[in-house]
């Protein structure tokens, strides 16, 4: 007796994938809605002033979750090239494109609110410490994905040498994220971490984690909205993507 | 050996290389990486000589000193074993404070004091409201007059 409820396989077809997607874009899109709303409040309205920085550490809300975010759907988007790569899937290859530039936009805007948090606290934009300098690479390395698979005009190549890109890449996130421990750098170390309690208050730490919820639906109803596009596009030719063109008409 | 545990292997075996060449090429540039250097490491002779280098420490508790015509500041970075004197002409950020962390760019003249050209704030990894903060240094206090009776 099979104990697997759930033929994955089944789901790994973009045909059967594509109208499962649609039922879930709406779901993560309200969930976004609520803790972004829920996260911002609390950002806003419950969390204390600190005590070192004053009102500029409110920032944190969105650069911690926005980074957090930027490393984790690199991770993600690996993984999908990676299994593409191994089974030769057809969604996997989409769903890395669909995450590139969501996880591209959260490495920017790591960075852009990293600078406009840098300016009055340490005194500058930017500097070339390991940790921003790791994150830049991180944000090329988006770009580059993306960048590569517009290159190359068959998509199954474009696909493979992608995901090799996107494989290789994946070394700078550890480097990112221990960056601050391995090295001298003037952003500072982890204030929440697995391994220790973390040294903020609970409000603030409360309203830091129920924004990186929000990232996070956001960036599942988004990549699915998008992995339907490039679905519909690249399965053009087949019967079920002309069907559903026929029966939207 | 079905094709797609080859490609498996082939994967693993291939991202645990770059790994590997990766963690060796961080190791080599270790020194490169480094933004700043301690009082500590620039006293055993590990900070270069001639250019220009970030020093990064503690502003030592009452050592600021600011000259009354202009913008020049003195003070001692810190880092509890050594410390070193920093000279700078130029406005200070917000949270430049005695006793928080500071880095400082410049180049350390023959005298031993280090004249910075830039002096950037660095702050540490703790949130609280203030009135936290006061009941911190208020218990900090209470333990210091224990012992020191």
């Amino acid at each position: 007796m099979s104990n697997r409820l759930i033929n994955w396989f089944r789901y790994g077809s973009p045909q059967s994938f594509y109208p499962l997607a649609g039922r879930m874009v709406p779901w993560f899109a309200a969930a976004a809605a609520v803790t972004g709303a829920a996260g911002l409040w609390i950002a806003f309205f419950v969390a204390p002033t600190d005590a070192q920085q004053g009102e500029a550490y409110r920032i944190i809300f969105v650069h911690v979750p926005a980074s957090w975010l930027s490393m984790f759907l690199y991770i993600v988007m690996a993984c999908w090239a990676g299994l593409g790569l191994v089974l030769n899937t057809r969604l996997s290859a989409m769903m890395a494109h669909a995450i590139a530039p969501t996880g591209a936009m959260f490495a920017f805007l790591s960075l852009w609110s990293g600078a406009l948090w840098g300016r009055p606290t340490w005194g500058t934009y930017w500097v070339w410490d390991a940790r921003l300098t790791s994150e830049l690479v991180l944000f090329f390395l988006y770009l580059g994905y993306m960048a590569l698979n517009a290159a190359i005009d068959d998509p199954r190549r474009a696909d493979r040498a992608s995901a090799v890109l996107a494989l290789v890449g994946v070394v700078n996130v550890p480097v990112i994220y221990f960056s601050v421990k391995w090295w001298n750098t003037l952003h500072q170390g982890a204030s929440v971490s697995l391994t220790r309690a973390p040294s903020m208050a609970a409000t603030m730490l409360t309203g830091m984690l129920v924004m990186a919820i929000a990232f996070w639906m956001y960036s599942i109803a988004v990549a699915l909205m998008r992995v339907r596009s490039i679905m519909l596009e690249r399965e053009a030719h087949t019967d079920w993507a002309r069907e559903l063109k026929e029966s939207a008409a | 050996m079905k094709p797609r545990h080859k490609r498996l292997a082939l994967i693993g075996g291939g991202l645990a290389a770059l790994a590997v060449a990766a963690a060796l090429v961080l190791n080599a540039f270790q020194s490169n990486l480094v933004f700043f250097f301690s009082p500590s490491q620039i006293a055993a002779g590990e900070a270069p000589r001639d250019r220009a280098f970030r020093v990064g420490g503690l502003v030592q508790a009452g050592s600021v000193k600011r000259n009354p015509e202009g913008l020049t500041v003195n003070f001692v970075v810190t880092d509890t074993a050594k410390d070193i004197t920093v000279v700078y002409t130029g406005s200070l950020p917000d949270l430049f404070r005695e006793g928080k962390g500071v880095v400082a760019q410049g180049k350390l003249g023959a005298d031993g004091v280090f004249r910075a050209t830039e002096v950037l704030a660095k702050h540490d990894e703790n949130y609280m409201p203030p009135d936290a903060q006061h009941a911190l240094e208020q218990a900090q206090k209470a333990q210091k007059s224990l012992r020191t009776p």
